[in-house]
């Protein structure tokens, strides 16, 4: 083991860290007026680190430190997506968080929160994950309180309570898992579990995956996702429901990767994931404010991305399909969350009525996006439920498909609630209590930024799924132990 | 040129939407000029078009797309996809016609049927079950905004049922076309290689339930019985033109997928289920005739003429897939006289619905009992709701008249049940008669009175649909010699 080279290796980790200390050490310094330069470090630190990540992916897949964290595939691609899903974030809140009090504080945590999730993306060792699951944790309890509503509040209380009790939950499982397998990294644990008695395993394995469903956002642990969408501020939002997803749902990936057939895991996989999107989409059908409405999207989105871990390893199309849909999920939520943050005054369904009169290219960002999470084609969540789907029947879970396929057509119902007031042809205008006048909302956007990148994730949308198949054949390479 | 033919009306829409300030009258001649283009362009290929040997095709072309998943950019055209892409253009370039006087927001509607005619034309082209899932999937969203924007009446609610319930059948589809994936060794989503290796050979339970799926999917689309409650008020609260569309093309993509999907894919399958299809296209016939003769409403006494003439159109295809001695030229024949339908009611029933939107404009009606005795005030209204009735309930002359024969020939010969169906033509007569009686004859009363006749883009768009049914009922042949070759490719692959 070369300590200096394993370092090398973690470059985009290293990358990242640097940037939240710099930014954070910066915003102490700075007058208020010139905070905004903590923005261009953090930009700058997430885009080095995703560069780092990609020149990386040319070297052959590995283990570092003794086997405990893994540069793979699936690292890589968690590494990239975190990293530009970060920078999007950034990008479309830069008017609603410039000039804010708490700024570069803001980008710190972002970044310590995106690095958690690297970790987790990578980890290889169940205490690595633990410290992975930490670092994702505790930033993003601070970020959601960080808006001082009423409501941050208590959805930055529910979100610690469920979070402490999840994580608990999690480090009992570690425990167990290493009392009976005798090691933590998963080299070791993979032969050892199979003659580990099936009860213990078990229990091990259902409080670790409870851990991860906290981060995911998907059954038992999705309580917080819909106060803390809506409740904090629409950056923060967008990043909660989507950087720690890929994190966790990689880790959930590898971890059950080397679990043994002695338990039946793809049932339970397969039921949390049944149970999310129904309950996901349920809870979204009569959901006025649209922010709480995409919050319960996200859950469901949660069931559908856990199709190909319940089949981890037990399909060749298992792992492409999950990095494929992770890297499309990721573009397609944060394109919807653009959209409600160029257009701060509309909160609720009946706000965006006539919306596309006002703002046509917002609009047209909305279809695309809100089309491509229902999985119309020829948007990439399109050829990621097309491929998680066949995974998950090749697999031999049919049951689940169907359950899948089921909710799709269910999710198409209120992703049109939100759809069809905004292409009416009457223009109400907005009446949520906190909006300005008449005139203003009918006034052109004045958020550049968030509709820039509203437009520009429209249009990732479209391209990612042309060039698919190109994604695909990279994903196709097995994982590291 | 094939990929020009789709993507050209799309290319066009972009650049309706994108470039500022287009002038209303601009954006329509716009779409008029690209649907004439397209249509000039489909003609040609008709011209050099040469029957494909069995299992190739012509035009095709072929890029690599996702090669890790077995699907590619593959479009192709063959003697039952040709006449479909014509008449798609025909009938696109009809409602652009007809949009030509129309004052409601011209330059996104210009789009919208730009973007919506590439989507049907890219079904009939795709040889790739991926890429048509994508053309199939992308046709209901623009006919849900179609619908959702430019209708009237209780549209947002009609939009809403067509889209949920047609998305239902479109993944009902999808989840046949992964079926068909996984099925196949090496896995494809390649139409043709599928066809050549047809998977489930040797799984009769699986290929049963693939084709289940593959059926419910279509089935929802066409509409036939049980599956058809999403087209009434989809069709009486669309525009006239969205509803020409839904009916003369998007119905089609329905009848089209088993011709091409289901029966060559799944021959086994196929074979043991047609005794069900028959019955289903019975019924649909019968089910379809008799409700459409109870109604009062032009629009929704049209759409259930639909569900009676697709119901020919399965009960064909069905009867195509029972197995007997000596029958291979009687099922050619059905099935050519279901792809002849196809196109037959594409012209007929869209020239229908063109014809009620007439009465709506003028007179924001549907009512059959508030009209009377429009012959007087709209002579040429008159003439041409009576001709396209006439096509309509298949009188000889008219391309109706080719496609029920021959359907019934077909059919009869392999299936004599289908003897059971024979009445449907006998109560669509009875009621176009006496839509023709109420609306037409008598003395003029009610919302008649001061009636317009029509104008000169209404009598081009409808009359040249009328005229091309008129010439496929004279000469046929241009017609059959393109659709037989290939219809005997499809009997061939179900019956090995």
């Amino acid at each position: 083991m070369n300590v200096a080279v394993d370092t090398l290796t973690l470059l985009p980790e290293v990358c990242v860290l640097g940037g939240a200390i710099v930014a954070l050490l910066a915003g102490s310094f700075l007058p208020r007026k010139h905070q905004l330069a903590t923005r261009w470090i953090a930009i700058l630190a997430l885009m080095a680190s995703a560069i780092a990540a990609a020149v990386g992916m040319a070297q052959p897949s590995t283990t570092i430190f003794e086997a405990s964290f893994a540069v793979d595939v699936g690292a890589s691609f968690g590494r990239i997506i975190i990293a530009l899903a970060t920078i999007f974030v950034i990008v479309l809140g830069i008017e609603e968080l410039s000039g804010t009090r708490r700024e570069s504080e803001t980008y710190a945590l972002l970044l310590l929160a995106a690095l958690g999730a690297m970790l987790l993306s990578g980890a290889s060792d169940l205490l690595i994950l633990i410290t992975g699951y930490l670092l994702t944790s505790i930033p993003l309890y601070a970020l959601i309180g960080m808006s001082r509503s009423p409501g941050a509040a208590e959805a930055a209380m529910k979100t610690y309570l469920l979070g402490a009790l999840l994580g608990i939950m999690m480090m009992l499982g570690v425990t167990v898992l290493f009392g009976v397998g005798g090691g933590t990294s998963y080299r070791q644990l993979g032969p050892a579990l199979v003659d580990a008695p099936a009860a213990a395993v078990a229990v091990g394995v259902v409080a670790v995956l409870g851990g991860l469903m906290f981060k995911a956002g998907g059954v038992p642990g999705h309580f917080w996702i819909p106060d803390a969408t809506q409740a904090a501020g629409t950056a923060v939002a967008a990043f909660l429901t989507t950087v720690p997803k890929v994190g966790a749902l990689i880790a959930a990936y590898r971890l059950l990767d080397i679990i043994p057939a002695s338990i039946d895991w793809p049932l339970l996989v397969g039921l949390l994931a049944a149970a999310s999107m129904t309950l996901g989409n349920l809870a979204a059908f009569w959901q006025d404010d649209v922010r709480r409405l995409l919050g319960w999207s996200t859950v469901s989105q949660v069931g559908y991305l856990m199709l190909p871990v319940a089949v981890a390893g037990r399909s060749d199309l298992a792992l492409p399909s999950l990095l494929l849909y992770l890297a499309g999920y990721a573009a397609t939520n944060l394109t919807a969350f653009a959209v409600v943050a160029a257009l701060p005054s509309r909160r609720t369904i009946t706000d965006y009525r006539g919306a596309a009169r006002t703002h046509p290219w917002l609009a047209g960002a909305l279809i695309v996006s809100l089309l491509g999470l229902v999985g119309t084609p020829p948007t990439i969540v399109f050829i990621g439920k097309l491929t998680t789907l066949a995974a998950a029947w090749d697999g031999s879970l049919v049951w689940l498909v169907i359950i899948a396929v089921i909710n799709s057509v269910a999710s198409l119902f209120y992703y049109l609630r939100w759809l069809a007031p905004t292409f009416s042809r009457a223009v109400a205008l907005p009446v949520s209590p906190s909006t300005s006048s008449p005139a203003a909302a009918a006034a052109p956007v004045r958020r550049r930024w968030a509709a820039g990148s509203a437009v520009t994730g429209a249009a990732s949308v479209l391209v990612l799924g042309i060039v698919a198949g190109g994604i695909l054949s990279i994903a196709g390479s097995p994982l590291a132990h | 040129m094939l990929s020009l033919v789709v993507f050209l009306p799309v290319l066009t829409a972009v650049i309706l939407v994108v470039v500022p300030r287009v002038s209303d009258r601009a954006a329509r001649w716009a779409w008029l000029g690209i649907a004439l283009i397209d249509l000039a362009l489909l003609v040609g290929m008709w011209i050099g078009f040469d029957s494909p040997k069995p299992g190739a095709l012509a035009y095709e072309e072929r890029l690599q797309w996702m090669p890790s998943v077995g699907s590619s950019y593959h479009l192709g055209v063959d003697g039952l996809s040709l006449p479909l892409l014509t008449l798609t253009a025909v009938i696109f370039a009809a409602c652009a016609v007809y949009a030509l006087r129309e004052n409601d927001r011209p330059r996104p509607q210009a789009a919208l049927f730009l973007f919506l005619q590439s989507a049907c034309l890219g079904v009939f082209a795709a040889q790739d079950l991926i890429l048509f899932f994508v053309f199939f999937d992308l046709s209901l969203v623009g006919m849900y905004f179609v619908i959702a924007g430019w209708g009237h009446g209780n549209a947002a609610r009609s939009a809403l049922k067509f889209f949920l319930y047609t998305f239902l059948g479109s993944l009902a589809l999808l989840l046949g076309f992964i079926g068909l994936y996984l099925g196949a060794d090496p896995h494809t989503f390649d139409m043709v290689e599928l066809a050549r290796s047809a998977p489930f050979q040797d799984n009769p339970v699986a290929g049963g339930f693939v084709l289940a799926a593959i059926l419910i999917g279509l089935a929802i689309k066409t509409p036939t019985f049980p599956f058809h409650t999403w087209l009434p008020p989809a069709h009486t609260d669309a525009p006239a033109i969205g509803s020409a569309v839904l009916a003369g093309v998007l119905l089609k993509m329905g009848t089209y997928g088993f011709v091409r999907i289901a029966m060559p894919l799944l021959p086994d399958a196929w074979r043991s289920w047609a005794w069900i299809i028959v019955v289903v296209g019975i019924v649909s016939v019968l089910y379809g005739a008799l409700v459409a003769l109870a109604q009062t409403d032009v629009k929704r006494m049209i759409a259930y003429t639909s569900v009676n003439h697709m119901g020919y159109i399965v009960l064909a295809v069905g009867a195509a897939g029972v197995v007997s001695n000596t029958s291979a030229q009687a099922q050619q024949l059905a099935v050519t006289g279901a792809v002849v339908q196809m196109v037959s009611h594409g012209l007929i029933t869209s020239a229908l619905f063109l014809l009620a939107g007439v009465l709506y404009e003028r007179r924001q009606s549907y009512d059959l009992n508030a009209f009377g005795g429009l012959a007087a005030p709209a002579p040429r209204y008159a003439a041409f709701f009576a001709t396209a009735a006439f096509a309509s309930l298949g009188l000889p002359g008219f391309s109706g008249f080719i496609a029920e024969f021959q359907i019934f020939a077909g059919s009869i010969g392999t299936v004599p049940l289908s003897l059971l169906a024979l009445p449907g033509i006998l109560i669509t007569a009875a009621l176009f008669l006496l839509a023709s009686q109420r609306l037409l004859t008598g003395k003029t009363r009610g919302l008649s009175t001061g009636f317009s006749d029509l104008n000169t883009t209404e009598t081009l768009s409808i009359g040249s649909l009328l005229v091309l049914s008129v010439v496929i009922g004279v000469f046929p042949r241009f017609l059959l010699d393109v659709i037989e070759p290939a219809a005997s490719v499809v009997v061939n692959l179900v019956g090995r």
